[in-house]
């Protein structure tokens, strides 16, 4: 169904195969290798003949929140599904360069697909859950995983029901159908669905794009609680969204080849106030067209 | 709007017409016979000569032929469905999925001639003598495995094989399209959470389908329910006081279809209308609730794409 090509060579040190951009810095400190989730090395993406990303490399740091924001159709949703190789999914796509997770490439062929989505949980735009309980649903992933006690299971459910901050609210109808809940809680639970597998991290493509302010703000106040403990990345077209919950920015755009490239990766404190490129102030500012 | 209303309207005036003639045109049988006509019964109990009509062996007949057919046929459509809508790569859906519909249009006398010329001798005759000698030694199974298959192969097991392969394309056709409808949205949900293709689709994919896949089932299983032409032709059309599905059988339709031009008697005539009232009432039932599952499951999907 689909080819992947990899630049990968013979160099065999982890470090040397890693490589790391010397954008990214916390504080002005350059960040220390270990703390970096993802790193993409040369990236590029084609639908068919059409290539949607072009020469991306980006470093996303670990236990943080990255945004990544650009105009519509720059392959922002591209990038973020190619972290978990979601992309494998549409026919006739292919991938040059190379994603690594903690230091692994996740497109070497030896890489088992199934492990790298356990391991990266995602949220989409639109709440999706399963015509099942909201406890079925919340416990889908780990009985996959092999669990099986009821008592554990009770426990997984809530603790991340909890976590999405949806426990409250459902605690007392969790033998009711997830697909009756209100849009935003159904979000929370599909939220609290991907937690429930433990992940490392977890891409959200636009997660609050359906949702009203309040429910939008419950989803942010979610991102911050979970930040200590998974590494998140975001989607959005929502500047101050932006501005709001994520630490670091990645500003996208089409360059002269209609493919999407990486135009500055930053603090997002960096990126609003001082952006070092001429296009990335022109979008935050609002004078992109 | 007008016109859609008033052919749906025709629609149900036709079948209210229709069931109404058979109930009154069959009076006379009922009179004579009252809820006898349905008593489990079997042997001579329908004789046109001495006037004794009753019409379990009828009833058995297409129970079980269809029985037989929707056990087969459901697990492999299901099957050709799922390899169809999921896991077939995309230029081989297309041509598949059209050969599929062509063999649910192929005329169904055609089904009972390749029946007789090929299937038969092929595989039911020694399918048959398989059974009875494995399933036919087993106590309670002996029933419906006793005795010797005919030579010619003709009997309930050839004609319950034979309406397996007539409804393979529709129970396949539309299971293909309900898995179809599913969104998308639920198997990236699936995947994402490290499911693999296979836990996608037996754990979200058939539960969110499985009632327009049982719809899609009683469809196939109405079809078998009426079914006539191929199954007078393997069925052996004869009466035997057993249940056996080694033995020839007849079923309500090709009784019907056998006997009626020919009926020797009012009273005979009347019987066999009461026997098509009885078979009118079974595929009516089962679409019914084919139905009423198929359009459960649509709307459930229209709501989720307003959601
Ligand atoms: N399944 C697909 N098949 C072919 N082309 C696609 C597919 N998905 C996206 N594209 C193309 O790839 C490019 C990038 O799309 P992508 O969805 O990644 O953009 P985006 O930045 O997420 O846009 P938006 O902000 O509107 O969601 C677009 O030109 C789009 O038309
Ligand atoms: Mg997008």
């Amino acid at each position: 169904m689909q080819t992947i090509s990899s630049t990968a060579g013979e160099v065999t040190s982890r470090e040397l195969r890693q490589p790391q951009s010397p954008l990214v810095t916390i504080k002005g400190e350059p960040l220390p290798l270990t703390s970096s989730k993802f790193v993409l090395s040369d990236l590029a993406f084609y639908y068919g003949k059409v290539q949607a990303l072009a020469g991306i490399s980006i470093t996303i740091p670990a236990n943080h929140i990255t945004a990544i924001i650009g105009p519509s159709g720059c392959g922002k949703s591209t990038l973020l599904r190619t972290l978990n190789r979601m992309n494998d999914l549409i026919p006739k796509t292919r991938i040059e360069g190379q994603v690594f997770l903690d230091g692994d490439d996740i497109y070497s062929p030896n890489v088992d697909v199934v492990d790298v989505r356990r391991r990266v949980g995602m949220v989409f735009q639109r709440p999706n859950p399963f015509p099942m309980s909201i406890y079925d649903n919340v416990s889908y992933g780990p009985r996959l995983y092999g669990v099986t006690k009821r008592a554990d299971l009770d426990q997984i459910v809530e603790f991340s029901l909890q976590q999405a901050a949806l426990w409250d609210e459902v605690k007392d109808k969790l033998t009711q159908s997830g697909m009756a809940l209100s849009g935003g809680q159904q979000q929370r639970l599909c939220i609290a669905r991907a937690l429930a597998v433990e992940p490392d991290a977890i891409l959200m493509d636009e997660p609050a794009s359906a949702l009203d302010p309040i429910a939008t703000l419950k989803i942010e106040e979610l991102m911050q609680t979970l930040k200590s403990s998974y590494t998140i990345v975001i989607v959005t077209h929502n500047m101050q969204q932006a501005a709001r919950v994520s630490e670091f920015t990645a500003f996208m755009m089409i360059d002269q080849n209609r493919a999407g490239t990486l135009v500055e990766f930053g603090e997002t404190a960096q990126i609003f106030t001082r952006p070092k490129n001429r296009q990335t102030e022109d979008y935050v500012t609002g004078r992109f067209g | 709007m007008t016109l859609i209303a008033g052919a749906s309207l025709l629609v149900v005036a036709l079948m209210l017409a229709i069931g109404g003639l058979l109930i009154q045109d069959s009076t006379g049988a009922r009179q004579v016979f009252g809820w006898s006509f349905l008593l489990p019964n079997l042997g001579s109990t329908w004789n046109p000569v001495t006037g004794q009509f009753q019409g379990w062996s009828f009833i058995y007949g297409t129970l079980v032929t269809s029985l037989v057919a929707i056990l087969i046929a459901l697990p492999m459509s299901l099957g050709i469905a799922i390899f169809l809508a999921e896991l077939s790569p995309g230029w081989l859906r297309a041509p598949l999925g059209t050969l599929i519909e062509l063999l649910a249009a192929i005329p169904s006398v055609v089904y009972g001639l390749w029946g007789i010329f090929v299937f038969l001798p092929a595989v039911v005759v020694r399918a048959g003598a398989f059974l009875s000698e494995t399933l036919g030694k087993i106590p309670l199974l002996q029933v419906v495995f006793m005795g010797q298959i005919p030579s010619s192969g003709a009997s309930r097991l050839a004609a319950g094989l034979i309406l397996a392969i007539m409804i393979i394309p529709t129970i396949t056709a539309v299971s293909r399209d309900v898995f179809r409808a599913i969104p998308m949205a639920q198997r990236e949900a699936s995947l994402a959470l490290g499911a693999t293709q296979w836990e996608t689709i037996t754990r979200v994919l058939i539960p969110y389908g499985l009632s327009g896949i049982l719809g899609a089932a009683i469809l196939g299983l109405g079809r078998a329910v009426g079914e006539t032409m191929a199954v007078t032709m393997v069925i052996g059309n004869s009466l035997q006081g057993s249940y056996s599905l080694l033995l020839p059988g007849y079923t309500m339709s090709s009784v019907i279809a056998n006997e009626f031009a020919e009926a020797v008697s009012t009273l005979h005539s009347e019987a066999l209308i009461e026997v098509a009232l009885i078979l009118f009432g079974f595929t009516l039932i089962l679409n019914g609730i084919a139905r009423l599952l198929v359009w459960k499951i649509g709307s459930r999907t229209v709501e989720e794409a307003r959601a």
